[in-house]
């Protein structure tokens, strides 16, 4: 059990058990549906954006075999189409979004010395939805009527008349769906960091995960309801006959162009934010200190948020805006490389002057520097106006991007899976195994993308289901062929790595890399309270520090025990402050029944089932209605005047 | 794109590379100093010291902003060049997008061919870009960068080739099913040569000599193919479709899906989904016997 | 909530524990407030959608065919959707003072001025149909959409106050030391109520300048 539980202080038995009696949730179906514990709602998220990540390589695998060699015929240009357009869409919205919010369910609270989110029926909510918005997207490709428009889905080519189908349908109120999840759980990630850290956390000691978890949730609050209004009006256009990007009647495609990257830049750095913020939380344990410039760091993550709502133009150099709007965006996408160069020399200093532990997600790390660096170069070029017209649409951006989301999402994610993989499953994992997956990973990433950059430059464009041979891109396609294989075998090695850590691991001690942060000083895995004493934080690294560790034995008080009930504590937002003790909701039906009925919603607008949908919104009102019905309390406690 | 024929993509060409040794040498410091962590900063003992703050506002932002503004300048340079045009009165060329082939006329000129660009060599050539549909891209790597085609608007590029010869270009914005065939060529060719071109374009097209040509032109002016395709100085008069008045001489059949020869040409007429599925150009109820004929009449028309 | 020196005292002591006194501001106005935020975002867009499809169709708007907006009934409208904030607050304010009926009769009066606003949108649609649809061209979309979208918005905002009055009356909900779900419904309808002042300002006023 957890080595922090030391009777010696202010916390005894009773208290242990009066937590375990508020918090625990029984083994039962009923408990699997209601749950409201971040931490299994973390690790659902982790589970289902993998299972969704499976899917999504699996197609780039099938494109793969495609593109291999010049004029295949194994998929039609339809199916081929269908197929990268689902690889982007749900590599973006139900991969690399879910997974760092996975992490960033299970971590947060842990991170903060919380018992668990701020609103944890929310949290479930979010949940179920991102499962059902998954499954509704995926679930018509079966069908042959999967989104089919690129995964930005360029007006006018989104428009019934040159695409009929469900294609399109699908994919405005899939993204409409997910939305709803994204939203509440940025919300939620907001208001869990200002309000539920534990007393002590001034804002400068916030962890750095922490930091860019709320910065990517300040971008989702004000970037995504730029594609929810996009994709609203497409479906209107598509659905009731409007004409907002109908140019003949008035409207223009453009529009659809400009809200789509004012979303989809921001959404980039929402993607590799929490990346840069796994490698920050990463590097402590392994280079036996804390990360150099933490004020800078800070800095760069909110210089990135705000900066990069400026330069979405950049992803239109080739449709001829005027010259001077891209002289603009052009500065503004170069100036915004600076952040991320002050991070990568805060933790290459960080290297230099610390102590190199080389285990597997170190590896991820230094994997993740070099893919990275490389990516940020050739982004770096992009936001070069006359470069980009150049190379725009080739295989050139799919070289890019492929290296920045690999070396920015997926290195970082795949090094949290083995740091954190002790602590969310009390196993630890297989070294050597992870080794092999590390190398194989690293290998097959570089094999499969680096060619793309030579066929880009020798003219080959992106989208295209097969190709003519004898243009000088036979060779790079089968060698990026090949390594798409590797990948794939280095992912089923991490696959059949945590399916065996969580078989046959090793039991995990509670903090089994020396890690500088608070979930450490929770048990692996952490008892549904998380933290039987809510830690009093005196400094950056709480786990590294004596007196915050007193703080939980010796020095626990009653304020910070909290047995009575299911409670946490909410301190003021800048310093953390102890302000009051709050009682958390029970587990709960309404969140999965909302969902649910916000599924049927969904299902019958994209089946023009009117009745249904209209009921469904009935339903969804009930719903909430009942959730938020005040508890009937006597009006002394009310505080009623008579 | 890394060997340019033209003024514009050697423009770019240059900036290429000064991108790229730029990179090779910020990457190299970056590999050197991880390199010197991993060689030499093995061990396990905790760590305390330095917050070398200077190093990484030096290296991290620092010496990047002297590189990006740098550069950012050439960039400017180059974009202004880019967006210079044509010049007065020059040649016009209008290309018109199609899911999924492209339309192209002369200004001035009555005639038209499709996915094929002839320009003079050395001259700077105006090109107007409109679509019919959706939108598309207008790119040959080794002339010019892209400039897209957008529904409802109208947008200008130019080309300049500096040697004589075909350059491949392509549609690099996606445009749904058939967005990997929508190939062109643009032809550089001597200032007489490309008169001749011109003129001929005016002209109708070359008229049956045998009795198969004869045949055929028959079954195309009567048979369905009229509705789509036009071909000069007969009853076709179509516009669905490329006008094939000179379709014999052509690079290729289906915006570059399938070369152009008698063969391909044949099968092309008989189902064109089986060559590039998904085009607007509907399998064809052509007799067995008159397709010879009407191979034999296309292929006769230069 | 304005006595924070002693909050944290206070709070911590075990009697703040078990009474609850709200200190701070709670966690469900953070959450109140960056929902709004999201959705003012959501209305900017529109709104910029709005202008960015004027400015892109030509020197004429609303497009030939389709007169300016008349002003009289947006402006009484507005009128009377503006000054239902006011009921709220004072609503908002009775309560936080433990005076049930102040907020029964603050949001019985609100509930009517925005019902009576939704009325009059009716038949300015009723008007407007007569002369262009949500289909007939981009303006047309860009009028029912975005006006349509605020009636939508002031449906919600309405839903909330019937179903704070009816919890409210039922007794036992809402006091002086219980009133975030007030506070939070209040904080929405402002927010609708001021985008209304934008949306104003954009479709009708706008095509006149
Ligand atoms: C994780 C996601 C991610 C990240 C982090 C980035 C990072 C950057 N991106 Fe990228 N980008 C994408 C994802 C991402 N991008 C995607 C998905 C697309 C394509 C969308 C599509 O079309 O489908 C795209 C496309 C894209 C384009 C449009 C290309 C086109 O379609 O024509 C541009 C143009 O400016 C661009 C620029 C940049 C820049 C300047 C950065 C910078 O933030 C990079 C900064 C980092 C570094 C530069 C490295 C570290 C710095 C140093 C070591 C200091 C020294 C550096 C210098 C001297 C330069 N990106
Ligand atoms: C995070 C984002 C992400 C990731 C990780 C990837 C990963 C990969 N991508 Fe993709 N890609 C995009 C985002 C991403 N991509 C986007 C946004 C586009 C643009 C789409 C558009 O144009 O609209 C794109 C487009 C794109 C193209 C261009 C298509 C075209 O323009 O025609 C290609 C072509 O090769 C490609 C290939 C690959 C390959 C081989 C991988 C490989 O790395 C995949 C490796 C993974 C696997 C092979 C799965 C293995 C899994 C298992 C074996 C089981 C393991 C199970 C569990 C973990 C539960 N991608
Ligand atoms: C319904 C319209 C339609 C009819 C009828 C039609 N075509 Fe076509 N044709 C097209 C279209 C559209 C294309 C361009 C297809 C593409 O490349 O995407 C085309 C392309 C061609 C091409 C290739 C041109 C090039 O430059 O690539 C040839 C040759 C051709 N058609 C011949 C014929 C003949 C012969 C017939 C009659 C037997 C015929 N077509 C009937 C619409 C039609
Ligand atoms: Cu036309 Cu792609
Ligand atoms: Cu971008």
């Amino acid at each position: 059990m957890s080595t922090t539980t030391s009777t010696a202080g202010g916390i005894d038995r009773d208290d242990l058990a009066r937590l375990a009696e508020h918090w625990d949730e029984p083994r039962s179906l009923r408990a699997w549906f209601t749950t409201v514990d971040h931490k299994k709602i973390g690790r659902r998220y982790l589970v289902t954006a993998g299972f969704f990540f499976a899917l999504a390589g699996l197609s780039a695998l099938v494109m793969r075999t495609q593109l291999a060699r010049p004029e295949a015929g194994v998929l039609s240009p339809d199916e081929y189409n269908q197929l990268f357009t689902m690889h982007g869409t749900a590599m973006i919205f139900l991969f690399a979004t879910p997974m760092l919010f996975g992490f960033g369910n299970f971590l947060v609270p842990l991170m903060i010395g919380s018992r668990d989110m701020a609103f944890p029926r929310l949290n479930a909510f979010g949940y179920w939805v991102f499962l059902f918005a998954g499954l509704f997207m995926w679930a018509s490709l079966p069908f042959g009527a999967a989104p089919n428009n690129g995964w930005f889905a360029y007006a006018p080519l989104n428009q019934e008349q040159h695409n009929p189908g469900l294609h399109m349908d699908v994919y405005a109120l899939g993204l409409l769906f997910l939305g709803i999840s994204t939203t509440s759980g940025a919300i939620n990630f907001i208001v869990t960091a200002l309000k539920l850290r534990a007393p002590g956390m001034s804002l400068n000691r916030v962890p750095l995960f922490v930091w860019a978890i709320v910065a990517t949730a300040f971008m989702v609050v004000f970037a995504l309801p730029a594609l929810n209004a996009d994709n609203a009006m497409l479906f209107l256009d598509r659905r009731f006959g409007t004409h907002f990007f109908d140019p003949g009647g008035g409207g223009n495609v453009l529009l659809w162009q400009h809200l789509f990257w004012i979303f989809g830049h921001p959404d980039v750095y929402i993607i590799v934010m929490p990346g840069l913020g796994i490698v920050s939380a990463v590097l402590p344990a392994f280079t036996r200190r804390g990360v150099v410039g933490y004020p800078l760091i800070v800095l760069a993550i909110v210089a990135i948020s705000i900066v990069s709502f400026g330069v979405w133009v950049h992803h239109m150099f080739a449709t001829g805006l005027p010259q001077l709007s891209y002289s603009f965006f052009s500065a503004a996408s170069t100036i915004i490389t600076i952040p991320s160069g002050i991070q990568i020399f805060a933790w290459l200093a960080t290297m230099l002057l610390g102590r190199l532990v080389l285990r597997t997600p170190l590896l991820f790390v230094i994997g993740f520097i070099v893919t990275f660096v490389l990516g940020g170069f050739t982004g770096a070029m992009f936001a070069l106006t006359p470069f980009d017209q150049q190379v725009t649409d080739s295989y050139f951006v799919v070289a890019h991007f492929h290296y920045v989301l690999l070396g920015g999402a997926l290195f970082p994610i795949l090094a949290g899976i083995y740091y954190w993989l002790p602590k969310i499953t009390g196993r630890m994992y297989h070294e050597g195994l992870a080794r092999w997956a590390f190398w194989l990973f690293f290998i097959g990433m570089h094999v499969t993308f680096f060619p793309m950059h030579l066929i880009g430059l020798f003219g080959m464009p992106r989208r295209v289901y097969t190709y003519r041979g004898g243009l000088g891109w036979d060779v790079g396609n089968l060698i990026s062929t090949i390594g798409a294989y590797l990948l794939a075998v280095s992912l089923l090695l991490t696959l059949i790595g945590v399916v065996h850590a969580v078989r046959r691991g090793r039991p995990a001690p509670a903090d089994p890399w020396e890690g500088d942060t608070l979930e450490w000083s929770a048990a692996s895995p952490p008892e549904p309270y998380n933290f039987p004493v809510i830690p009093r934080v005196h400094s950056l690294h709480p786990t590294w520090d004596e007196r915050t560790a007193e703080s939980t034995t010796t020095g626990a008080t009653e304020d910070r025990i909290l047995s009575e009930g299911r409670r946490t504590l909410f301190t003021s937002e800048l310093d953390a402050r102890s302000e009051r003790a709050a009682e958390m909701p029970e587990p709960s039906f309404k969140p999965l029944v909302l969902a649910g009925a916000l599924l049927v919603f969904f299902i019958s607008m994209l089946l023009a089932w009117y009745p249904i949908a209209i009921a469904a919104v009935v339903t969804v009102a009930a719903t909430l209605a009942a959730w938020l019905w005040p508890v009937r309390r006597p009006d002394e406690e009310l505080g009623v005047a008579s | 794109a890394l060997n340019p024929a033209g003024t514009g993509a050697a423009r770019v060409n240059g900036l290429w590379w000064l991108l790229f040794w730029t990179s090779v040498a910020v990457f190299a410091e970056v590999m050197a100093l991880l390199a010197w962590a991993l060689v030499f900063r093995r061990g396990a003992a905790r760590v305390r010291h330095g917050q070398p703050l200077r190093f990484v506002v030096i290296l991290g932002a620092g010496l990047p902003f002297v590189i990006l503004v740098a550069v950012y300048g050439v960039a400017l340079r180059d974009l202004a060049a880019l967006g210079a045009g044509p010049g007065r009165d020059p040649l016009t060329v209008e290309v018109i997008g199609h899911q999924w082939w492209w339309e192209v006329r002369y200004a001035g000129r009555s005639g038209a061919t499709a996915n094929e660009i002839h320009i003079p060599v050395g001259e700077r050539v105006k090109v107007r870009l409109r679509t019919d549909d959706v939108l598309h891209s207008f790119w040959v790597p080794q002339l010019m960068p892209k400039t897209d085609l957008i529904s409802g608007e109208t947008r200008e590029t130019w080309l300049e080739a500096r040697q004589a010869g075909s350059y491949r270009g392509q549609c690099a914005e996606y445009c749904g099913t058939q967005h990997a065939h929508m190939a062109f060529l643009v032809v550089a060719q001597p200032r007489a040569d490309f008169d001749a071109f011109l003129t001929r374009l005016d002209a109708p097209a070359r008229a049956p000599q045998t009795d198969a040509e004869r045949r055929g032109q028959q079954a195309f002016v009567q048979g369905t193919c009229a509705a789509c395709h036009t071909v000069r100085g007969t009853g076709a008069q179509g516009r669905v479709g490329p006008d094939l008045s000179n379709v014999g001489s052509r690079w290729s059949i289906g915006a570059g899906a399938v070369p152009n020869d008698a063969g391909h040409l044949g099968g092309w007429i008989a189902n064109s989904q089986s060559v590039k599925p998904g085009n607007a150009m509907p399998p064809q109820p052509v007799d067995a016997a008159r397709l010879p004929d009407l191979i034999a009449y296309l292929r006769s028309l230069e | 909530m304005t006595d924070r020196g002693g909050a944290v005292a206070a709070a911590t002591g075990a009697e703040a524990l078990s009474t609850e006194l709200p200190v701070g501001r709670p966690t469900s106005w953070w959450g109140m407030v960056m929902f709004v935020a999201t959705e003012a975002t959501l209305f900017a867009c529109l709104l910029g959608s709005y202008f960015y499809l004027r400015f892109q169709y030509g020197p004429q708007w609303p497009p030939p065919g389709i007169e300016d907006p008349k002003l009289l009934k947006p402006l009484v409208m507005t009128a009377i959707l503006l000054p239902s904030s006011l009921p709220v607050m004072w609503a908002e304010h009775g309560i936080r003072h433990g005076q049930r009926w102040r907020l029964n009769l603050g949001m019985a009066a609100t509930f009517v001025m925005g019902t009576s606003f939704l009325v009059l949108q009716g038949t300015e649609y009723d008007e407007k149909l007569h002369m262009f649809t949500l289909t007939s061209n981009a303006y047309g979309s860009l009028f029912f959409v975005i006006t349509g979208f605020h009636g939508l918005h002031v449906l919600v905002g309405l839903s909330m106050i019937g179903w704070l009055l009816v919890a409210s009356l039922r007794g036992g909900s809402f006091g002086a030391h219980r009133h975030d779900r007030v506070r939070n419904v209040a904080i929405y309808w402002h927010f609708v109520d001021t985008v209304w002042v934008a949306i104003l300002f954009t479709i009708y006023l706008s095509p006149r300048l």
